[in-house]
This record gives C-alpha cells, sequence and structure tokens, in this order.
C-alpha cells in the first residue's frame, strides 16, 4: 500500500516533468533510477515505451492526406468539409494533394464514370502503400441514381478495394467526417509485423 | 422606359428573310424565337447568309442538338445574334438510316465540340468536320446511347442490377 502511494507520486511528479506520455489507449510511464547519471538520466528521459503498433497507427491515422478525386457534386460537399466551417484539419485530413505519390487517401466524391474508370485505377495505383480509399456519396457506393446507365460504374469498388462506404446523395459534411473517423478506428486496428511477415493488407 | 425595353429582345419577321433563304425553306413554324426547317443540303448556304446578310447577322451560334422523333431524326441549332439582338430557331430533319448534314463549323468555329457530341450521343454524321470522333464516351462504345431504340445489352442490365 505504501509502495503504491509512492509510485503514484513519483508518477506524478513525472507527470508534471512532462514524462507520462499517452499512445494510443496505454499510459506510459518512465520511471528514472534514483542513482543514475545525468547522462543517463537523459537518455531515460527521452525513452517512451510502446508497441510498433501503437505508434505506427496513431501517426498514419493523424496525417490522412487526401488525393484530390472530386468527380461530381459531392465533391463541393468535400470541399465544405476541408474549409472553414467544418475544419477537416482537426482530423489531419485538410492537405488535399494534387499527386497520388503525396497522399495516401482517396476520397472518391462523386460518380464514376466508365470513361473515367480507367483514370482512377491509375491513380490509386500510383499511391505509395499503405492507401486507403473512401467511397462518398451514393455513386461511388453502388452507382446510386445512375442504374441502367450506359456509361456508370456501379460503384468504385468494382475497379479498386474500399475501406469505407459514405452513403448519402451527396452526404453532409458530418458524414463524411464520420466515415473519416471510421478510417481512422480502423487504421487503429492494423496490426503492423504481422502486414510485414505474413504480407497482409 | 429604356432599361426595360433593352431587356425585349427584338423580334425577327420570318416572313422578310431574303430570297436565298427562303427558298430552302421547308416549313415556317410560329414561336418565339420563331422556327424555320430547312432542306439539309442547303444548309451551309443558308447559315452562310443568316451569318452574313446586314440586317440579320447570326453571328453566335448558342447551341447545336438534336432530337429522335422515331420516324426521323432533327438537328437543331439555336441562332442569336448580338448586335441585333434577335434570335432564330433553325431546324433540319433527316432520315432515321442515313443520319447525315453538312457541318457549319465553317461559319461558326464553335460549332465544332457541339457536332461531336450530337455525333457521339444521336449518331448523326455531320460531313465536312474537321475532327469527327467521340467528345463524351469511350472510343470502344457500340452505338449511340441517345436513340430511342438504343438498349443496353442484356448481361449489362442483369449485373448492375445483381
Amino acid at each position: 500500500m505504501k509502495q503504491n502511494t509512492e509510485e503514484q507520486s513519483k508518477s506524478e511528479n513525472l507527470a508534471s516533468n512532462g514524462l507520462v506520455v499517452r499512445l494510443g489507449e496505454r499510459q506510459l510511464v518512465s520511471v528514472p533510477d534514483e542513482a543514475l547519471s545525468p547522462a543517463d538520466e537523459a537518455i531515460y528521459n527521452n525513452i517512451v515505451v510502446s508497441t510498433l503498433n501503437a505508434v505506427y497507427n496513431w501517426g498514419r491515422r493523424n496525417s490522412l492526406w487526401p488525393v484530390g478525386m472530386g468527380l461530381a457534386c459531392c465533391a463541393i460537399e468535400f470541399i465544405g468539409t476541408q474549409a472553414s466551417r467544418y475544419d477537416l484539419a482537426r482530423f489531419g485530413s485538410e492537405a488535399v494533394r494534387p499527386s497520388p505519390r503525396q497522399s495516401d487517401l482517396m476520397i472518391v466524391s462523386g460518380t464514376v464514370t466508365k470513361k473515367m474508370a480507367p483514370v482512377l485505377r491509375r491513380i490509386y495505383d500510383q499511391m505509395a502503400e499503405p492507401r486507403y480509399v473512401i467511397a462518398m456519396g451514393a455513386c461511388a457506393c453502388s452507382g446510386g441514381p445512375f442504374v441502367g446507365s450506359y456509361n456508370v460504374v456501379m460503384g468504385v469498388d468494382e475497379i479498386l478495394p474500399v475501406d469505407v462506404y459514405v452513403p448519402g446523395c451527396p452526404p453532409r459534411p458530418e458524414a463524411l467526417i464520420e466515415g473519416i473517423m471510421a478510417m481512422q478506428r480502423k487504421i487503429d486496428k492494423q496490426r503492423v509485423l504481422l502486414q510485414y511477415v505474413r504480407g497482409d493488407k | 422606359m429604356t432599361a426595360i425595353r433593352s431587356l425585349v429582345s427584338p423580334r425577327l419577321d420570318v416572313k422578310s428573310l431574303p430570297q436565298a433563304i427562303s427558298e430552302s425553306i421547308v416549313r415556317v413554324v410560329e414561336s418565339d424565337p420563331p422556327m424555320i426547317y430547312v432542306i439539309p443540303d442547303r444548309l451551309v448556304e443558308v447559315c452562310r447568309s443568316l451569318k452574313e446578310t446586314v440586317g440579320l447577322e447570326f453571328d453566335y451560334l448558342i447551341d447545336v442538338t438534336s432530337a429522335d422523333y422515331l420516324d426521323q431524326l432533327e438537328v437543331v441549332y439555336h441562332l442569336h445574334s448580338v448586335p441585333r439582338g434577335h434570335a432564330l430557331t433553325l431546324k433540319v430533319e433527316l432520315d432515321r438510316e442515313e443520319a447525315s448534314v453538312p457541318s457549319v463549323t465553317g461559319i461558326w468555329r464553335g460549332a465544332d465540340f457541339q457536332e461531336r457530341e450530337v455525333y457521339d450521343l444521336m449518331g448523326i454524321t455531320f460531313t465536312g468536320h474537321p475532327n469527327l470522333k467521340r467528345i463524351l464516351l469511350y472510343d470502344e462504345f457500340v452505338g449511340h446511347p441517345l436513340r430511342k431504340d438504343f438498349a443496353l445489352p442484356k448481361e449489362d442490365i442483369s449485373s448492375q442490377i445483381g
């Protein structure tokens, strides 16, 4: 009991010195030894114990840079989400890149026509892994109102793997933000090492 | 009062058209703007006089579009005159099987993409067009989808619904 309170006061002390680090769901406390030399203590103060998954996924999920893929009216809603009123920067996704090489998220916002489909697939192939896809709106999810059309692909999942579907015509910015948060929750569940050992996607 | 008058477009009197145009007219429909049906073979001459005759001066081709009436096809030209302020709808009737009409790209350069769109979706050939190929659909597409008798292949429909 006495030991517990001692440790508690110690960790509180460390917390006030900025040594308690929260990553993912875990609270990590590093406790330096009493008899450390100043050099050793400096090293100690710069070490965080965590898991590879927590660090990797924390970094990935909080800076999802989307590639600009506005194909129809949903793009206007996406622009609204990204602008000041809904402020997508709060979720780290506001930096829409004009190049697939610099992005890791593709938000397919709009109708995918058969003429655009090969272009879309090519841009997806040019994105560096890990890469994710959100299908935004009824058209990108399933073809939406264009069933029976001669020129519309019945959902972007016919040409590339989709992680999150956001329904709506068009979805409100709140719905898209929920979709991005669902994407973040999904990324949080990734197991980095298994991915490399087993080649999982 | 002058401000209000300037909003009302002057109306073109079809009866006062020069003979070079009126002898090529199939029939006239009273509407606003007035509508004339023209013999397809005479289209280029008619359009050139509409553009160049002093007093008509149709220098602006608003759009080229088309309609399918099952027994025939129609190409529709909406004309407007910027200096005179009047407008005219010009139509040609075409046979469904051999739908072909002279191109007016030599008169109004803006007809280029419009005629390509009509060719792409309605399958009407514009003779004399400098670059007549599909503009909206992909090159491998078979058929012209805005024709009334166009139907998707059955396997396409079932795969879309299933």
